[in-house]
């Protein structure tokens, strides 16, 4: 006679029931191409920001104040539910079978890097400010124009100091992006929220997954860019 | 102003460049307006049935009124418990003991490298499949929790780095009047780097309350402002309307938040009771705009 085994979740089903490697890949995906454009548009808006003319100084200043101040859940809700949903702006073909899928990933990221970028552009103003007056203004008596000045004086030295506040900001989007879950795009905080509801009985060991999940994605970004950073800095 | 350091006082060329970069940034930003105008119209946005539950009190008392207060809550709770815990994390990594700092950094370290909504969603099954707290308060208490783990972290790092910025003459002098560690820390240095970290703490109460926001997702089911204002799109399918009047909202709050927190920068600046010596907390260095630094690039 056989003793029926109890019907024990072991940690190894875990992975076979559900693709959690799959969900962080998106994850990853998800803070790469955002990373990538809020760099770029932060970047934009810093240079906007820091000017001479007075109307890109306000758009930016005006941009960073709204979108720094509005919970990321709105950004990426709006993307969704009013871009999506209600004015029919999709960012995929629509013949593409993944079209949805696509798009709602794609819709995300334009909310991270809307939101990301107001922190990319804080701390690069910020990183402006460290370099010494003298530097422009040595750049200046030479006769560069401000774009020179910012482009090829003050912007190189700015972003060698700036490199460990840039990778808090890597970091919080990291983490940020499972704010993604919210319109449903399949990446890590969607799994376990669907995990810890069937899988109750080892909730703990679900949230363990997860936990070291984004440790092992966070910690070695920190120390990798906090190394860098060292490496860079400008000693003055 | 560090940004004028950049360019000179315009001359009659430089005037006329800007003059130029200024009717095309117009020009842009007017197109840009006009597209975002006419996609609007063209899906009915601008009909005045989407927008006018706005200027009726029904929607304010139903909807809008009672998940704000939901949202306030929330936050303010949050950051009554975070900020003992905090400070307790904080400098009991600057413990002396090797037992009580390592304990101290790993928890601070865990919880800021996870996400908030990962922790509210846990909590919010922790509660639901393994305890019998009722289900009005279940919701409220996922999300404090999340938020108290994350937060409580973020502001033990925050006095961690006001007790280390001061200067070190405190800590000798305390020594050499025969302190010990607890006089000196309760005696000598937190009052003083309370006092530093004062905007930094107000700045983190922004994150608090964005964060919040979360607390209407997934399973989590907080009746916060997002949540409850699913009802009145749910009523007059005025979706955008509705995410933009509880975004001006949060941007309300957290402006007021952010001019308390430089406010109390100001003060403090001008106060005499503000070490001399002391270093601006780490983040905090080398802008003007102090108080947003160091809270918000940890966002």
């Amino acid at each position: 006679m056989t003793v029926p085994v109890q019907d024990r979740m072991e940690p190894m089903d875990l992975f076979s029931n559900y693709d959690v490697l799959g969900a962080f890949w998106v994850t990853v995906q998800l803070t790469v191409y955002s990373a990538v454009g809020a760099l770029v548009w932060g970047t934009v808006l810093a240079v906007m920001r820091v000017g001479p003319v007075p109307i890109t100084r306000g758009f930016a200043a005006a941009y960073v104040t709204i979108f720094r101040n509005t919970p990321l859940t709105i950004l990426v809700l709006f993307a969704s539910l009013g871009l999506a949903s209600t004015l029919g702006i999709t960012l995929a073909s629509a013949e593409s079978t993944t079209s949805i899928a696509e798009s709602t990933f794609r819709l995300a990221v334009l909310a991270f890097v809307v939101y990301t970028a107001t922190f990319v552009c804080e701390a690069i103003r910020s990183g402006v400010n460290t370099v010494p007056v003298g530097q422009s203004e040595a750049a200046r008596a030479l006769g560069m124009g401000f774009g020179r000045v910012l482009a090829t004086i003050v912007l190189p030295q700015a972003f060698r100091s700036i490199i460990s506040p840039l990778a808090s900001i890597l970091i919080a989007l990291t983490k940020n992006t499972t704010v993604a879950a919210v319109i449903g795009v399949g990446e890590a905080a969607l799994l376990m929220s669907e995990m810890v509801e069937n899988e109750s009985d080892v909730l703990f060991l679900v949230f363990a997954l997860f936990a070291l999940g984004f440790v092992i994605l966070t910690l070695p970004t920190g120390l990798l860019l906090g190394w860098v950073a060292r490496r860079l800095e400008v000693r003055r | 102003m560090s940004a004028s350091v950049l360019f000179d006082a315009p001359g009659p060329r430089a005037r006329n460049r800007n003059r130029i970069v200024t009717a095309l940034f117009l020009l842009v930003l007017l197109a840009t307006a006009y597209a975002v105008y006419r996609g609007f119209a063209a899906k009915g946005q601008w009909s005045v049935d989407l927008w006018a539950p706005f200027v009726t009190g029904s929607t304010w008392t139903q909807f809008l009124l009672p998940g704000l207060v939901n949202t306030i809550i929330a936050a303010l709770i949050s950051v009554v418990i975070a900020l003992p815990i905090g400070a307790l994390l904080g400098i009991g990594r600057l413990s002396r003991h090797r037992w009580v700092q390592r304990p101290c950094a790993i928890v601070v370290e865990f919880f800021r490298a996870i996400p908030v909504l990962l922790l509210m969603v846990f909590a919010a099954e922790l509660y639901f499949s393994y305890t019998a707290i009722d289900s009005d308060i279940r919701p409220l208490l996922a999300v404090v929790t999340g938020l108290v783990l994350y937060n409580g972290s973020v502001l033990a790092e925050i006095v961690r780095s006001g007790i280390l910025s001061l200067p070190r003459g405190q800590t000798e002098a305390a020594d050499a009047l025969g302190l010990g560690a607890g006089q000196t820390m309760r005696l000598i240095l937190l009052p003083q780097a309370v006092t530093l970290m004062l905007p930094a703490i107000v700045s983190q109460l922004v994150v608090v309350l964005k964060d919040t926001a979360l607390g209407g997702q997934l399973t989590i089911g907080y009746t916060e402002l997002i949540r409850t204002s699913r009802g009145l799109t749910g009523n007059f399918a005025n979706t955008i309307p509705t995410l933009i009047v509880v975004a001006v909202l949060f941007i309300v709050m957290n402006l007021l938040l952010t001019s308390l927190a430089s406010a109390l920068q100001r003060r403090l600046s001008r106060s005499p009771r503000t070490p001399p010596g002391a270093a601006p907390p780490a983040g905090m260095a080398q802008s003007g705009t102090a108080p947003e630094t160091l809270a918000n690039i940890v966002t």
